[in-house]
């Protein structure tokens, strides 16, 4: 991201006829922001999403049940539908996860059609019988709201995927205007933070991470290619189902014979598949017309054991009377492989725990490289503003949907918690409850941003900082799993998760201290040092994304002010190593921004 | 695209920003759908992998389209690098589907 071609100055228009770098800058710049907001609650819902087996144990704290192996929770599921449901449509023993131990089974039942025929029972996987828990989405709000982003299908869809369109854009410009990416990649002078402006902290976030955000950008787009690109289907196809079908055989059944029968040994079957799959588990099973002489059961991989599965792992079909093998799919050509291997990787769903936490601090990263882009594009354009700034319709509109987005959702994700705790656990429509809390707190701290932009960055950081420190006291007054509990009992999801929330409440207060200690310092920037001071100490501060993140954060706001003093007071502060955009090079411009308070409003 | 040069005029500015977008966002999909659709059926692999392999690939092809149509000087050369690819890739896939068959 360079200033070069923003700078509307003298300099810009001797430069030699526009460059790749200063054109793929203002690409960079445009393609980010247009949808910014987006993809900032993209990353930041789906960053918690690779935790959503996590967050959704966490948030039925009355279900505490120990992991079995995922052949046995199968058994145990049919074994339960075979007693409870012997006449139902179709039986459903749902993918199972060792992060989140409850079996979870859902049947169809007769003589009733669309959503409400189905009917979840949780189990508990040592008795086999139905455990209750509170009504709540958990992790699977997070997981929805990550591509759906509570739009209707497909809207919601279709507009991750055109952000995400955005996003490659952005980050493929954003490389070609980084010039010394590798130089900077090994480069790390945290003594000359001032020189250098605070903007790399969103390079380093973006650098660093780079991998993976390209990585995470391309696989999302594969996720619905089918939907959005399907003229290449088109091509060869009648339909966009018919290439579904052949991509993925489906399971298809026959008809109901209403001839009653018997169902084979489950185990026999799933012993067939492990040896099948070369001792791999079975992960979830599909009974179509079960007790029916046409009965099928479809026995699925667990998907966990393999990156390359993404989001469909090859299965079985057995015949449920015989129980012999009807048909096997395993399309493992080059290309299918590939392409499962993107999708696996965006979803992360072979990660152990340490790998899964380096998903969660990379994803956190790209979250953090978004909203600091957000901002630095305020904190350029209110620098050159001068004290013009608080006039500029469009540097107040986006600052305010910068603070209601950003630290909107920061206020947002501790709502739903404690809502999650908080709201009477027999509460008709709990879940829903938890939903409407969350859209609404971020809806109320979104008008805050417009109402009060001058102190919203402080105020909302604050409040969210507030929110998540009382996430593991309300767990600890409403719950025995409290961390004086869970943590001697190595309780690693409830300890990971109230320890995750005391480090994020921590973060958010001291972004909300920086940015207020700005505002009280910025109009005494009379004295030579005092408004600077701030980027060479985030800088320094710097020892992750988070506090990179901050950096940007943090500084913008205080820019604003600091750009709104009159002249007389800014002037001095730009005193020594600081260079005008006129007189600085062309070709260092963009490492060579000055600290943002440092401007001199001509 | 960078800020019109001092004394140039800010309206033509924006149709020109206007039109190259257009130019990338609805001629940057036509490209990636024709490059989706040749490879479909050019591939010489199975009908579901050659498919496959030209859905991923598409996203490619309309990154570099976006890219090209605001990285060169002018208008009229952005829109060249849009309609190439379209011309190229549509032509071969139709000489493949309606001249030589699939």
């Amino acid at each position: 991201m360079t200033t070069v071609d923003h700078v509307k100055g003298k300099a810009a228009a001797e430069a030699q006829p526009e460059g790749i770098r200063q054109s793929m800058s203002w690409l960079h710049t445009w393609a980010g922001l247009l949808l910014g907001w987006v993809l900032y609650a993209m990353f930041m819902t789906g960053t918690l999403a690779f935790f959503r087996d996590e967050i959704t144990a966490y948030m039925k704290p009355e279900v505490q049940v120990q992991a079995v192996t995922s052949d046995q929770a199968m058994i145990t599921g049919v074994r339960y539908l075979q007693t409870h449901a012997p006449d139902a449509l179709r039986w459903f023993v749902m993918p199972y996860s060792d992060r989140d131990p409850v079996i979870e089974v859902s049947y169809q039942k007769p003589g009733k059609t669309g959503r409400g025929s189905f009917q979840r029972v949780q189990l508990d996987p040592a008795t086999g019988e139905a455990v209750q828990s509170r009504e709540t989405r958990g992790g699977d709000f997070f997981y929805r709201f990550h591509y759906e982003l509570e739009m209707g299908y497909p809207w919601g869809r279709w507009l991750a995927s055109i952000a995400g369109m955005f996003m490659l854009v952005a980050i493929i410009s954003g490389i070609i205007t980084h010039k010394k990416i590798f130089k900077d990649f090994f480069t790390f002078r945290p003594g000359k933070g001032g020189q250098r402006s605070w903007m790399d902290g969103h390079n380093a976030l973006s650098v660093l991470g780079l991998p993976f955000h390209l990585m995470i950008t391309f696989s999302g787009l594969m996720l619905f290619m089918i939907m959005v690109m399907p003229a290449g289907i088109y091509a060869m196809y009648e339909t966009p189902n018919q290439f579904t079908a052949d991509a993925y055989p489906s399971f298809a059944s026959k008809p109901r014979t209403n001839v009653p029968a018997p169902m084979a040994p489950i185990e026999n079957m799933i012993t067939q598949a492990n040896t099948a799959w070369g001792g791999a588990s079975v992960g979830r099973v599909t009974v179509n017309h079960p007790g029916d002489s046409a009965m099928t059961v479809s026995l699925t991989r667990l998907v966990s054991e393999r990156v390359s599965y993404g989001r469909l792992p090859p299965s079985m079909i057995f015949n449920g009377v015989t129980g012999e093998v009807t048909s096997a799919s395993e399309n493992d050509s080059a290309i299918m492989t590939t392409v499962g291997t993107i999708v696996g990787l965006h979803l992360g769903k072979f990660a152990k725990p340490w790998l899964r936490w380096l998903y969660f601090i990379v994803s956190l990263a790209g979250t953090a490289m978004v909203a600091s882009g957000l901002v630095l594009w305020v904190a350029k354009r209110r620098q050159k503003a001068g004290k013009d700034a608080a006039n500029r319709f469009s540097l107040r509109l986006v600052d305010s949907l910068n603070s209601g987005t950003i630290a909107g959702l920061l206020i947002a994700m501790p709502v739903f918690f404690l809502a999650n705790r908080l709201l009477p656990v027999d509460l008709p429509d709990h879940a829903n409850w938890e939903v409407k809390l969350f859209l609404w707190s971020w809806g109320a701290a979104f008008v805050y941003g417009f109402v009060r932009q001058r102190q919203a960055w402080r105020d909302l950081n604050a409040l969210a900082g507030l929110l998540f420190l009382s996430v593991p006291i309300v767990n600890a007054l409403t719950t025995s799993r409290h961390l004086g509990q869970s943590l001697p009992a190595q309780d690693w999801v409830m300890a990971g998760f109230d320890l995750t929330m005391i480090a994020s409440g921590i973060f958010c207060v001291w972004l909300s201290w920086k940015v207020s200690r700005h505002k009280a310092k910025a109009p005494a920037a009379v004295k030579p040092k005092a408004a600077p001071r701030a980027a060479p100490q985030a800088a320094s501060a710097a020892s992750g994304e988070a506090s990179a993140m901050a950096k940007s954060a943090a500084v913008a706001p205080g820019t604003s002010t600091a750009a709104k003093a009159p002249p007389t007071a800014a002037a001095p502060a730009v005193a020594p190593p600081v260079k005008t955009a006129a007189a600085a090079p062309p070709e260092r411009r963009d490492d060579a921004l000055p600290p943002a308070s440092a401007y001199q409003p001509r | 695209m960078r800020a019109p040069a001092p004394g140039a005029s800010w309206g033509w500015y924006r149709v020109a920003v206007f039109s190259r977008a257009i130019a990338a966002i609805f001629g940057g999909y036509a490209a990636a759908s024709a490059s989706a659709a040749c490879l479909a059926v050019w591939l010489p692999v199975s009908r579901v992998d050659a498919v496959t392999a030209g859905l991923t690939l598409s996203f490619v092809t309309y990154t570099c389209v976006v890219l090209w149509v605001f990285a060169v000087r002018d208008a009229w050369r952005a829109w060249k690098g849009v309609l190439w690819p379209i011309a190229v890739f549509g032509g071969l896939f139709a000489l493949k589907r309606w001249v030589l068959g699939v």
